[in-house]
């Protein structure tokens, strides 16, 4: 545990020492914040005091944000071959991939501590279903998680960082849109199949204020799934 | 701590990089690792520090097997890889900490152990700059920092003094010298002059195999067989003192050292030495003996006797 939080605070430091941290947060809180309450179907025009417009934006801008924030995790490690000097050390492969985890999570959770300010001008102008805002939150954490354990994964297969990028986007994408299309234009048991799999339909239920269990299991699988997927992928190493 | 390696072996695909090799480091003792490009030296060292698996085989650090306690292993060793990878936008003190953290050194320790690599590394000037601007020689040093940052039992080392000055070389070779008084060291090289300078004990590997084992004098013992010698002997004639020197009972050739008239090579029978009987027979026949060394086979010589297919 006490190693898995060095390489998660070294993380840290790293995003908080370069731009990354920084470009991040203007845009993400500028990005929502402009579709939030300036323009469009902003939160003036919805009738009640909710963040529902807010969700569905940062729905959108942390999936593009966080391939970019994982993309560099393991694949310029790989690259630079600074992965040897941490993995030589009293460095498990899991520790490793976990700390890179941790510490993208903990800069999203960063970035969306600064939309509190949302939330309290809300609750000053109207009657606000706080749990349901709540839920909103943990809803945009797990979504986070779960599109970071893809990310770490895709970084990494590769040592570019470009490739990272895109297959992170690649198959966040069928997630995120395409199976809940495909969803849609089928009927009976594939349609709740690819219901059950689009990440969008666990997402909505618990902005909704709803905490269901199987929503919970299907995003805790996901991130355990790519942990695990980058940890055995890492492990290649040993097969060439 | 000892290093034993059992059988070793590891395939990559098809190809074998390392086959079946044996060998054990003793506590105190610094192991020179030579070899030509791709013959599995680092492959080997990544295998001592569990970068990756071993294939066949086992290797036993302190009594512990790299199957069975690798994470054990690792906080016990101290490993430089080769090309010197580093973390460049850290700054130098924060990667020595970060370092010393991730091996375990406690925070109390942390400030100590950090100013005395500081010291012992000469990064007293470099020590807040970014590691992306230092020179490559600093970065090294830097490299060599962070592997004994924890002031581990055993230490790994591929191509240390590669980017270093003639007065750093001098100055890193004195440091593990020192530290190999008390500690187990493997250093890979290609600089010959350098394992003869700093190691006990030479190990050659050509294609996976270990081809050479052993000290540097007992390496030439080895590859030379006899003895040469040269010698300079004055007051007499070119061919009658090479005549002489040809009759000696001990002499099973000699010539001319590069043509120079009054100078010779003298090479022994096997397990005899030339030098007394030469030095009789300038006596008796009353001839001007100036000057007579032994002349060394070079370290290169027997490298690429070895290595050479």
């Amino acid at each position: 545990m006490r190693t898995i939080w060095i390489i998660t605070q070294r993380e840290l430091q790293t995003f908080f020492d370069s731009l990354i941290a920084y470009i991040l947060l203007v845009a993400f809180l500028g990005f929502s914040g402009f579709f939030t309450w300036l323009y469009g179907s902003d939160v003036f025009f919805v009738g009640q005091a909710s963040l529902q417009s807010f969700f569905s934006i940062a729905y959108w801008t942390l999936f593009f944000f966080i391939p970019a924030l994982t993309m560099r995790m393991l694949a310029e490690e790989k690259r630079a071959g600074t992965i040897e000097l941490l993995l030589t050390k009293a460095v498990t492969d899991r520790q490793l991939v976990i700390g890179k985890f941790l510490a993208c999570l903990l800069l999203i959770v960063i970035a969306l501590l600064f939309t509190l300010p949302y939330y309290f001008t809300i609750n000053s102008l109207g009657e606000v279903d706080h749990g349901a805002i709540w839920c909103g939150y943990l809803g945009l954490i797990l979504m986070s998680a779960v599109y970071i354990s893809i990310g770490v994964f895709t970084s990494s297969t590769t040592n570019n960082q470009i490739v990272a990028f895109l297959g992170a986007l690649f198959i966040g994408l069928f997630f995120h849109i395409i199976f809940d299309v495909l969803a849609s234009s089928f009927t009976g048991t594939m349609g709740e199949v690819f219901s059950t799999l689009s990440l969008s339909t666990h997402y909505e239920s618990l902005t909704r204020g709803v905490i269901d269990t199987k929503d919970l299991i299907y995003f805790f699988s996901l991130i355990v799934l790519g942990i695990v997927l980058s940890e055995v992928s890492l492990s290649k190493r040993n097969l060439v | 701590m000892d290093i034993q390696i059992e059988s070793l072996s590891k395939w990559y695909g098809p190809q074998k990089a390392v086959d079946d090799i044996s060998f054990s480091v003793k506590t105190g003792e610094i192991l020179g690792f030579l070899g030509p490009n791709g013959a599995g030296k680092t492959t080997t060292m990544k295998m001592i520090t569990n970068y990756i698996a071993i294939g066949e085989g086992d290797i036993i650090v302190g009594g512990t097997s790299v199957k069975t306690d690798p994470e054990f292993i690792k906080s016990h060793i101290g490993y430089l890889p080769e090309n010197n990878p580093l973390y460049l936008d850290m700054p130098v003190i924060d990667y020595l900490e970060f370092c010393a953290l991730l091996q375990g050194v406690s925070k109390a320790q942390l400030g100590e152990r950090i100013r005395e690599m500081v010291r012992k590394c000469g990064l007293d000037a470099e020590k807040h700059k970014k590691i992306g601007e230092l020179s490559k020689g600093y970065r090294q040093r830097v490299g060599l920092a962070q592997a004994m940052i924890h002031d581990p039992e055993i230490l790994i080392l591929d191509e240390p003094t590669t980017g270093l000055d003639p007065n750093q070389i001098v100055e890193i070779r004195k440091l593990i010298r020192e530290i190999g008084q008390a500690k187990t060291v493997i250093l890979s090289t290609h600089i010959l002059p350098e394992v003869e300078a700093t190691c006990d004990r030479i190990l050659i590997i050509n294609q996976g195999k270990i081809v050479a084992d052993g000290t540097a004098s007992t390496l030439r013992k080895q590859a030379q067989g006899q003895e040469i010698v040269k010698a300079k002997i004055e007051d007499t004639s070119a061919n009658e003192a090479l005549e002489a020197l040809k009759k000696l009972p001990s002499v099973e050739q000699a010539t001319y050292f590069n043509s120079h008239q009054d100078q010779f090579e003298i090479q022994g029978k096997p397990d005899a030495s030339p030098a007394r009987d030469i030095f009789k027979l300038c006596v008796e026949k009353g001839w001007i003996l100036t000057e007579l060394t032994p002349i060394e086979t070079k370290l290169e010589d027997i490298f690429r006797d070895l290595t050479v297919n």
